[in-house]
């Protein structure tokens, strides 16, 4: 199953990325994973949370350009070649990955949670189960 | 059906109105070398009594009046009537730091609503509408002038004047408003802003717009048009000649009909001032053909545009002037190259951007620079980088084949332009020169 990441705006100066948490922190929305891209004068921040249609309408509401995308989350074992043999079976799957990032952290210290956002995220998932890997839910995801 | 308010005066034959202006033009030309010394003293530089002057063909002999005259002769040197006839002043802005000062009789005040009437009853304006005035109230003449005239053309008036743009919607929605009166860019941000609550072209009950005092493209008109379900009509005023109304579209929406009884227009080339024939492009200049109070002969508008005499559909018979390319004073020098701000907005619009947008000219390392800033919207926003780079080069590659010259483009967030309530300001020239 893949899980919904938001996708935000943000133009590339100081306190722009404050303005956006500072927002999901007065709404109470936490968030599970949170990368930026950037380039000189504008970045996109992407993130996973606990309340995905709350964030989007108050992002909404606050003037920010945010959009879904639908990537896959995965559970790393947090020991050497853990990624490795992950990435073996992308290879194998023949599953083009166009970006990656981990989680901010999870109760269970064993194990690393990673994004991945893939070229076209059906044909990957049905070609990485097919090869015995699985990808988390949206629950899951907000409960590690 | 094309309706008139005017009709005797708008269709008038050719010969009828060259009578009119002749007649009017000798008296005129009487009146100011009687009235106003420092105009007499111009004349007279050049040889020149109101004898020289018999017919609108003696025109081009007069000495031209520009900005610089206005500036010298404020606030009363160029008075037509005594104080005490004079019932009302107008103010420009002053945006360019060049206030100018303008002064009514009543006679003056009625022509001007005569004129904004012609302009309401061209964009279909009857008894049976009701018309929201948008633009500033006040000293800026497009408040009270639309004002005048919609009472003339026997609108419902609303005088809802400038700001609070979800009180200004309240107003649309609830009067059921048919004909809309401000600038483009706020008309633009209306639509913009009635979509966001919902409001689809369909739900909006205007059905007109007559929008001016600033520069704007045709692609521009289409936007508004779309958004607001309306049709869009230009209007073209000078505070210096009244306001709004000396120039006003018809259905035909080819050029502004000059109110021609009032308003002579001349082409010139602004080097030179050689006047030009119709169909050149060259600066516009009026006279005011009956005005008392602030009797203007053959002022230089900085206007770059044309006129045709061409027939029009629409049966009036007065001349006709092309959008403004930008006034003289619009239009930037980047690197050498003239650019009009309009020329950018065009090509934001074809390449589907919001006409909200800021030019920022610098001057780094003895070179010009220009930043085209607009605002990231929902429907172009995608996930990835890459997308929005090859946007931003396919607007860079445009504004390049238009303008010749290489631009830089940044994408903002959304609201960080300031949206005008009155003229939009376009252009920040932060060039120490």
């Amino acid at each position: 199953m893949s899980i919904k990441q938001i996708s935000v705006f943000l133009e590339n100066k100081p306190g722009k990325l404050s303005e956006m948490t500072a927002l999901l922190a007065a709404n109470n929305i936490d968030m599970r994973a949170l990368s930026l891209a950037e380039t000189n004068d504008f970045g996109i921040a992407r993130i996973i949370v606990d309340d995905i249609y709350e964030a989007a309408n108050v992002l909404r509401n606050a003037s920010f350009i945010s959009k879904f995308s639908h990537v896959l989350a995965f559970a790393v074992p947090d020991e050497p070649g853990g990624l490795n043999k992950l990435l073996n079976v992308f290879n194998e799957a023949d599953v083009n990955i166009i970006y990656m990032y981990s989680c901010l952290g999870s109760n269970d210290p064993s194990r690393a949670y990673m994004i991945f956002r893939v070229t076209d995220t059906k044909t990957a998932e049905a070609a990485l189960v097919a090869h015995g890997l699985k990808p988390l839910t949206q629950e899951e995801i907000t409960e590690i | 059906m094309e309706r008139y308010f005017q009709p005797e005066i708008e269709c008038a034959p050719r010969e009828e109105m060259i009578r009119l202006q002749n007649e009017r033009l000798v008296k005129q030309v009487r009146r100011v070398w009687d009235n106003v010394p420092y105009y007499r003293k111009k004349m007279e530089e050049k040889g020149l009594t109101p004898d020289d002057v018999r017919s609108i063909d003696d025109l081009h002999k007069l000495p031209f009046l520009s900005k610089a005259d206005l500036r010298e002769a404020y606030p009363y040197g160029l008075m037509g009537a005594p104080l005490k006839d004079c019932v009302r002043i107008h103010s420009t802005s002053g945006t360019t730091g060049k206030r100018v000062v303008a002064f009514y009789t009543q006679h003056d005040v009625d022509l001007w609503e005569d004129c904004c009437a012609r302009a309401i009853t061209a964009a279909g304006g009857t008894a049976e509408d009701v018309c929201h005035v948008a633009y500033g109230y006040g000293l800026f003449t497009g408040g009270m002038g639309l004002h005048g005239g919609s009472h003339k053309a026997g609108c419902l008036t609303v005088p809802i004047s400038s700001g609070n743009t979800d009180r200004q919607i309240m107003f649309i929605m609830d009067l059921q408003a048919t004909i809309l009166c401000c600038t483009p860019s706020y008309a633009a941000y209306l639509g913009e802003r009635m979509k966001e609550m919902g409001y689809g072209p369909d739900d909006i009950p205007l059905k007109a717009g007559i929008f001016g005092a600033e520069a704007w493209s045709e692609e521009m008109r289409r936007d508004i048009e779309k958004t607001l379900g309306i049709k869009a009509y230009d209007i073209y005023g000078l505070t210096e000649l009244s306001g709004p109304g000396v120039a006003f579209e018809c259905s035909a929406q080819n050029g502004m009909h000059i109110n021609e009884d009032h308003f002579i227009a001349e082409i010139i080339d602004p080097e030179t001032g050689e006047v030009l024939p119709d169909g050149a492009q060259g600066e516009l200049v009026f006279t005011a053909l009956d005005k008392e109070a602030f009797p203007l002969l053959r002022y230089r508008t900085r206007d770059i545009c044309t006129l045709t005499r061409e027939p029009c559909p629409c049966g009036r018979t007065h001349v006709r002037m092309g959008k403004p390319k930008g006034r003289t004073d619009d239009m930037l020098i980047i690197r050498g190259v003239n650019v009009f701000p309009s020329q950018i907005e065009t090509v934001l619009i074809n390449n589907g951007y919001a006409a909200n947008y800021q030019i920022i000219v610098d001057r780094v390392n003895n070179t010009d620079t220009l930043d085209v800033q607009v605002e990231m919207t929902p429907e172009m926003f995608t996930d990835d980088i890459g997308d929005i780079q090859k946007m931003q080069r396919t607007l860079v590659e445009g504004l390049r084949s238009m303008l010749g010259l290489s631009a830089k483009v940044t994408l903002v967030a959304p609201k960080t332009i300031a949206r005008s309530e009155g003229k939009a300001v376009r252009v920040i020239d932060k060039r120490k020169i």
